[in-house]
């Protein structure tokens, strides 16, 4: 049950109080995030959709320990990470987030294969067990067959699938996706939209995205609604309670 | 290491770039390491100089004569062992581009005070006996073809009417320091007494002094200076290091010409690996914050840099030494007779290593440093 009134008495694997975020621009403070409260919990596939400046990415940053709040909390499977070091969070991002950008970007220079490793490169496993985890990885997002295609040799459609597949490889605790299908046709799209259903129906994966597309964002459980900043309503297939401070 | 192929996969993204970047640095360390040859073999005289030695000459300069009779007051001196004089030849053999040093020697004390420049005995009896003998050193004799018993006419324009003297190789010495000096040409101070005009008679260009002891040094070269003080010919005394430091110094501040042009040369190899690594980085901006996205530490990042800049500098530098070892040997044998032998040691192919290892660490260390800044959220913003 994905809840944004703050009121859960139950763990959630994700737990936002109070979140607020202001940026100072030219001389003048604008409040991206105002006091947002979110409970995610595991296998759960979020939506948040909102108009440009409405707050998405921000929110989607400051959940992936890219950013820091100006105030508030996130707490993620028991770990309170709005007050952790820049090394402990980089360290906390390694273990539990998994990242899938519009851009895709990956590293031009490498394979298929060798992006997927990347994460692992970080880890103590030996390098027949990376292989076993890169080859997993990349059978999930159907590219076995293109682990060693460099990415100028694949569609839009397999490049994404090779961002999934880098994301999964470690088995984080949660995947994060910035617009994953705003780069792909409509086809492609619905591959990308599949494959992150099955992370979240089969692999039990919590999944937390932003998008502009109405018709993506359906195929998540429950689509969140920010305008500037402000939780403002919510719909649910699955089940959401809508609140905040709005 | 499990990070060589990123790091390698990432050098090679721009090939002609990474050609042009290992290409200035070959040239760079190829240039370093030339001038550091010169240098040493500017500065070898004065490494190789005996400590146990003092070199007289006239206070008044080195082509002003001294005269012979000084030689017995000399000996006299306490601390003295033997004493040996020279003058200068000037010869011209074929070409005036043929140069070489050639020294008037006095065959009976030669040998125990330049005790390091060793003549067999038979070839060095066949000299004393010999009026017409000379003696070449081994690298000058290499030079010319020479061997033992060549007749070599020396056309010379010092003493008098433009000559040809005419000499015959009685022996050739080597020099037991590794690098030392093996080009000159010796002859005979009693046919060259005989034979110049009788004002140069009994004139000696300096006199070379073997001590007892290197402990010695100062207080002989003051007792030599002060016997010989308000005389008609007063002496300037110093040991055979400053001597040899003073005759390079003539030929102009040779040290600061090559600090000046390495320094030059630094801090443009400094530039140009440093630009290319601010552009490498600057191109890179998305996925280096993917990098710190998905978990890799600042330090890491900063490693990635560095190690691209280091293994530039190590192709580089490793090609530009490697340019040295074929290509100084020849340079050498170009320019023998303008320069002192150039020889490339260990230590100046271990320094022209280190200046790369340095060049390459300073040039990726500001671009490293920004990467290892960059914020993620700003980065991935850009992309």
């Amino acid at each position: 049950m994905i809840r944004v009134d703050g009121r859960s008495d139950s763990p959630s694997l994700i737990r936002v109080r109070g979140l607020n975020k202001t940026y100072r621009r030219g001389g003048e403070n604008i409040q991206v995030l105002q006091g947002l409260n979110l409970d995610v919990d595991q296998a759960d596939f979020v939506a948040f959709m909102g108009p440009s400046g409405s707050g998405k990415t921000t929110l989607l940053n400051l959940l992936g320990g890219l950013d820091v709040p100006s105030a508030g909390s996130i707490t993620v499977a028991g770990d309170e990470i709005t007050h952790m070091s820049a090394s402990k969070l980089t360290q906390w991002r390694a273990r539990h987030v998994g990242f899938i950008f519009q851009m895709y970007n990956l590293i031009p220079v490498l394979t298929a294969f060798q992006n997927v490793e990347l994460p692992l490169l970080l880890t103590k496993l030996s390098k027949s067990e990376r292989r076993k985890h890169v080859e997993t990885a990349l059978g999930v997002v159907g590219l076995s067959d293109r682990m060693n295609h460099f990415p100028r040799q694949l569609s839009g459609g397999q490049e994404q699938r090779v961002t999934i597949a880098r994301a999964i490889v470690s088995d984080p605790t949660f995947l994060l996706c910035d617009e994953p299908t705003g780069d792909l046709d409509r086809k492609s799209a619905d591959e990308i939209m599949a494959l992150i259903e099955e992370l979240v129906g089969k692999y039990h994966k919590t999944v937390l995205m932003v998008t502009h597309d109405p018709v993506v964002a359906a195929r998540a459980h429950t689509t969140l609604h920010l305008e500037k900043g402000v939780l403002v309503e919510g719909a649910a297939r699955k089940g959401v309670l809508v609140g905040g401070v709005a | 290491m499990k990070f060589n192929r990123f790091i390698l996969a990432n050098l090679f993204r721009k090939k002609i770039r990474l050609i042009l970047t290992v290409g200035s640095f070959a040239v760079a360390l190829f240039l370093f390491t030339f001038l550091a040859v010169v240098k040493s073999a500017f500065s070898r005289g004065t490494e190789l100089a005996g400590a146990d030695r003092l070199v007289v000459i006239n206070r008044a300069g080195l082509i002003n004569t001294i005269p012979l009779s000084y030689r017995d007051k000399i000996l006299q001196i306490k601390g003295v062992k033997a004493v040996t004089h020279n003058n200068w030849f000037g010869g011209v053999y074929q070409d005036e581009k043929n140069f070489f040093p050639q020294f008037v020697i006095d065959p009976e004390n030669q040998r125990q005070v330049m005790t390091e420049m060793r003549v067999p005995d038979d070839e060095w009896n066949n000299f004393v006996k010999d009026r017409q003998g000379a003696i070449a050193g081994a690298g000058l004799a290499k030079r010319f073809g020479w061997k033992v018993g060549d007749r070599i006419p020396l056309k010379n324009a010092l003493y008098g009417p433009t000559k040809t003297w005419e000499f015959v190789l009685d022996g050739i010495y080597h020099n037991d320091h590794p690098g030392g000096d093996e080009s000159q040409f010796w002859l005979q101070w009693k046919y060259f007494d005989e034979t110049v005009p009788s004002v140069i008679k009994s004139l000696v260009g300096w006199y070379v002094v073997k001590l007892d002891s290197p402990d010695d040094s100062v207080s002989v070269a003051a007792a030599i200076d002060k016997g010989f003080a308000n005389s008609s010919t007063e002496t300037k005394t110093e040991t055979e290091s400053a001597f040899a430091a003073g005759f390079a110094k003539q030929l102009g501040n040779i040290e600061l010409l090559i600090l000046t042009i390495g320094g030059v040369v630094f801090f443009t190899l400094l530039l140009v690996t440093g630009n290319t690594m601010a552009i490498s980085v600057r191109e890179r901006v998305g996925e280096l914050a993917v990098l710190k996205a998905i978990g890799y530490p600042d330090l890491y990042v900063l490693f990635f840099v560095l190690s691209e800049a280091l293994v530039i500098a190590l192709i580089g530098g490793l090609i530009g030494l490697g340019l040295a070892v074929l290509a100084i040997p020849v340079v050498g044998a170009a320019l023998r007779g303008l320069l002192p032998p150039l020889l490339l040691s260990v230590g100046v192919l271990s320094l022209g290593l280190a200046f790369a290892v340095f060049v390459g660490v300073a040039s990726g260390l500001l671009p490293g440093i920004g990467a290892m800044r960059l914020r993620v959220v700003d980065a991935l913003r850009r992309v």
